[in-house]
């Protein structure tokens, strides 16, 4: 008998194990299926630790591993510092290997780290109740006009064209089969911001919901309080925030957001080709029976001892099957206690000045870009940690050359937007050395040199 | 024990970052636009960090601390492998050139094949997030693929009362109308009541094979060819699939579209409950239909992301999904191998027959014939010394034995759903018999043990009722 080390059954223990079945043959646990699979899978045979190590060393050496490249690419997934502590704690194997705290009084370590997250979550959004984490940032902005939705029983909501792509996509693909409506709001060519008036004219009777990122796409800061005030009272503003950005910038909540959505994964998750990292969501209290997904709560035990459990669960799908307000079920909990373990180690200062050196950085190497007068300035409003430029020269090729020097370039707009195409959207993180910012730079003055 | 919050000392920190090393500029915005009011982090050191995420680790159970019999969520070993491969792709960005992750898309290239073969489909995105997520993403090809068809009457996706809550919630998310079909005195859905349900508005039919009583749809093959027969689509809900992997194939049955979760069949940790991820397999009249982008591979042999697919259902996140989850499954994929896979499903088997057999004297169990990867055992019986099923399962915990899954599926009372899998050995099964022979002896001599369960814990019971009512949901 070929022996699987995850597997323990000895031939011994099967043949006892089916003597108190009361059966002689395996096959007998399958009668009663009426189409057996006769064949073998087209499947190698198992391997052996050390081969399977090999096979995947080897996948892995063909990907570019940007732990060896100085970055100049966001677009929704950031390259930032993760300080060591944070996957050694939060990774430990009673996190990674437990369920859904069904069983609180087992589950306090999962029940409490994700409590502190919501209370993380709160005070950097400014918001009232959070819950415990969605599957991402674009989900989160779907779920969040589907609450909308329910809350004020209206079917538009408008939705900025400079939020991020997939976003959108994702959004349309939620609402449209719940036949609520999707409608882009133009940003301002010049600002980059939301175009104020395109918004008001849209607005009618029927929008539920406005929804913005803050910062947008592009980088650019949209001005939230002014969006608000263009909004009549029923109308939801719900906010996509860079988590990040909130060391520096007011939090959505103070300045008139209803739900506040956002990616979490520059909150000490890995880039991961882009999953897993999560979703938070937070509102206002007045609407956490509409909210979605699983929401802790603090209560006491028999003895009267502090201790956490899942509260408001008959908004769940597990109750309220068809009535749910969501389908959701496993959500991101691992990612959002990652979060809560970064938060708790960069602390109040340490996100603010972080925030602080990532607008510094951006703003740097914005500056002498377009002094070497390769680049024409796109937008003038305001950004944090990204920014669109315009090269005069063609950008994919320019960025095939910083590659060769182990350099990520800006994202192409062109990716996304027709009439952007050859279009740069930089980033810089605190990661970004000044050295490499400058060394980016001259490389740009060899432009006329590699013959673009 | 202390929130994180309450250990902050103005003054502490935890982090540390270079000097800023550029020129600085003034910041131009708004005044409005700029925090007043810092967010209040904690302020704490490193040690202080370290101490209190150790604290809170040790209060939670886990696989890796015991027994995990938890039905329907399939707690298997996760093996240490997995998450050494996973952490080899941690820094891959999605946006680089396809030419910059050629290994990462030949992965899931070859994920997309394995799931394929091993459920008897077709073509299959690796897009979805998780179990529920994977069925909005199959309801959502079942809409494209009426509307294609002009099949404006199909309004209604049919499902089991056994079924799984996120069944009928991903229906209704999709936008269809949920009809539930009673199951028979079998455990299994009745033909005739499904009968009477089953016409031409009817878009899909959802249900888990075997189902969530561990037992198998063993008229699968009628109930398929009456849904096509009426042009709908056979759903499988693949969250049970680690009882028939390499012994049945849901696409072999008349499945059209099947969701898996890597986080239960196929030993990706479920991480508290996530991350998970939920790949969707379909047959091919329905390949058109599936989430943008897939990974197909070009006559040079280069990977890339298909987004040509002009009838697709759309995205359903951003990106292209859960990536590290994936490699987790396709580490124990080539770990287990063809033999291993099915190996695995057949020990699955054997370990919940065995418990089921070693209980059935004792203990009441709804449908007491051979099953599949889990079993329901009916509390209801435990009435008569005074208790209830959440009194039993509480008193497991005082014994380090997570409680199987309870009062689920809703169709029998006071239900504990049993479920083992093949990683537990017959010592550990022998062990879980024995304590729960011993806690029916405590329900009949002294009842007051249960209620007054858990006592070994972390914390005793905790009041749920005053935790809805006086809701404090952060520190
Ligand atoms: C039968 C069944 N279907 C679907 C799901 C949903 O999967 P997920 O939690 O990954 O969304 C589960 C798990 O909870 C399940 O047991």
């Amino acid at each position: 008998m070929k022996r699987f080390p995850y597997i323990p059954h000895t031939e011994e223990d099967i043949k006892e194990m089916m003597n108190v079945i009361g059966i002689d043959d395996i096959k007998e646990l399958y009668k009663d299926v009426p189409k057996l699979f006769e064949g073998e899978l087209n499947i190698s045979e198992s391997k052996s630790e050390i081969e399977v190590k090999r096979e995947l060393l080897e996948l892995s050496n063909r990907n570019a591993n940007l732990e060896d490249y100085a970055m100049f690419r966001g677009a929704g997934i950031y390259k930032h510092y993760v300080p060591s502590a944070v996957y050694q704690l939060a990774t430990k194997r009673n996190f990674l290997t437990a369920y859904t705290p069904y069983q609180a009084e087992v589950s306090q370590g999962t029940l409490q780290a994700l409590y502190e997250f919501q209370t993380a979550i709160c005070e950097l959004t400014g918001m009232e109740v959070a819950n415990s984490s969605m599957y991402d940032g674009g989900t989160a902005v779907a779920e969040a006009i589907l609450m909308a939705s329910r809350v004020n029983k209206k079917h538009k909501s408008l939705v900025a064209k400079s939020i991020h792509p997939e976003y959108i996509e994702v959004s349309r693909t939620y609402t449209e089969s719940q036949g609520l409506e999707i409608e882009l709001i133009n940003y301002d060519e010049k600002t980059g911001r939301i175009d104020l008036e395109d918004l008001k004219d849209k607005i009618d009777e029927n929008t539920s919901s406005v929804v913005i990122s803050y910062p947008n796409f592009f980088g650019v800061i949209e001005n939230i309080k002014r969006i608000k005030e263009v909004l009549p009272e029923k109308v939801l503003l719900i906010v996509n925030a860079y988590p990040i950005a909130l060391g520096l910038l007011e939090a959505p909540g103070k300045l008139g957001a209803d739900i506040v959505v956002g990616e979490g994964q520059s909150l000490g998750n890995y880039m991961s080709f882009g999953g897993p990292t999560f979703g938070f969501f937070a509102s206002k209290q007045k609407y956490i029976r509409q909210m979605p997904g699983r929401i802790i709560g603090e209560t006491v035990d028999a003895d009267g001892k502090r201790g956490f459990v899942m509260v408001l669960q008959t908004r769940e799908q597990h109750i309220r099957r068809a009535k749910a307000t969501s389908n959701i079920c496993s959500n991101h909990a691992l990612m959002a206690v990652i979060a809560s373990v970064y938060l708790s180690i960069i602390g109040r200062e340490g996100l603010k000045e972080i925030a602080y050196q990532n607008y510094q950085k951006a703003h740097y190497l914005a500056e002498k870009l377009i002094e070497t007068e390769k680049f024409d300035p796109v937008f003038e409003g305001e950004f944090f940690n990204e920014f669109v430029i315009k090269p005069k020269f063609d950008l994919d090729k320019f960025n095939e050359k910083l590659l060769e020097e182990k350099f990520i370039g800006p994202l192409n707009l062109g990716r996304f937007f027709d009439d952007m195409k050859n279009y740069g959207l930089f980033c810089t993180t605190e990661l970004n050395t000044k050295e490499e910012i400058d060394y980016l730079i001259s490389k740009v003055g060899e432009i006329d040199e590699i013959n673009l | 024990m202390k929130l994180i919050f309450e250990k902050s000392k103005e003054g502490r920190t935890a982090f540390s970052l270079p000097k800023l090393d550029v020129p600085e500029v003034k910041i131009e915005l708004e005044n409005e636009l700029l925090r007043k009011e810092e967010p209040n982090l904690p302020q704490v050191n490193e040690l202080e960090v370290v101490r209190h995420y150790n604290e809170l680790e040790r209060k939670n159970h886990s696989v890796d601390s015991g027994f995990y019999p938890l039905g329907s969520c399939t707690m298997k070993y996760n093996p240490m492998l997995n998450e050494e491969m996973a952490n080899l792709f941690n820094n891959i960005h999605p946006y680089l050139d396809e030419e910059q992750v050629q290994g990462a898309l030949e992965l899931m290239y070859n994920l997309q094949k394995y799931l394929g073969e091993i459920t008897g489909m077709d073509a299959v995105t690796l897009q979805p997030a998780a179990g529920a997520h994977g069925e909005l993403t199959g309801m959502l090809i079942v809409r494209k693929y009426i509307e294609d068809n002009g099949y404006t009457n199909k309004t209604k996706v049919i499902l089991p009362d056994s079924a799984h809550g996120t069944n009928p919630a991903s229906a209704k998310m999709a936008g269809f109308d949920v009809v539930e079909v009673k199951s028979g005195s079998d455990g299994r859905v009745d033909l005739e009541e499904f009968k009477k349900v089953m016409d031409d508005s009817v878009a899909a039919i959802m249900l888990t094979n075997p189902n969530t009583l561990g037992l198998f749809e063993k008229d699968i093959l009628e109930i398929a060819r009456l849904a096509h027969e009426h042009n709908a689509l056979l759903y499988y809900d693949g969250a049970n699939l680690n009882a028939i992997m390499g012994k049945v194939r849901p696409g072999d049955m008349g499945f059209d579209i099947v969701h898996l979760n890597l986080h239960k069949t196929f030993s990706t940790p479920h991480g508290m409950g996530g991350p998970g991820s939920g790949p969707v397999g379909v047959k091919e009249k329905l390949k058109d239909y599936l989430p943008k982008p897939i990974v197909d591979i070009n006559e040079d042999g280069k990977y890339f992301f298909n987004y040509d697919i002009p009838k697709s259902c759309g995205r359903l996140r951003t990106f292209y999904g859960n990536f590290s989850v994936m490699v987790r499954a396709y580490t124990y994929i080539l770990m287990m191998g063809k033999e291993g896979l099915k190996f695995a499903s057949e020990m699955a088997v054997l370990n919940a027959n065995y418990l089921r057999k070693k209980l059935e004297k004792e203990f009441d169990i709804a449908y007491d014939e051979i099953c599949k990867h889990e079993f329901v055992i009916d509390g209801s019986f435990l009435k008569e010394y005074g208790v209830k099923t959440l009194d039993f399962a509480k008193r497991l915990l005082d014994y380090g034995i997570h409680p199987p899954t309870i009062y689920f599926p809703l169709i029998v009372h006071e239900a504990m759903m049993i479920e083992p899998t093949e990683t537990e050995s017959k010592e550990e099964l022998d062990r879980f018999v024995e304590v729960m022979h011993k806690i029916l002896e405590e329900a009949k001599t002294d009842p007051e043990i249960l209620k007054g369960a858990p006592r070994n814990t972390p914390v005793r019971r905790l009041n749920e009722t005053i935790a809805n009512k006086q809701l404090k949901l952060r520190g």
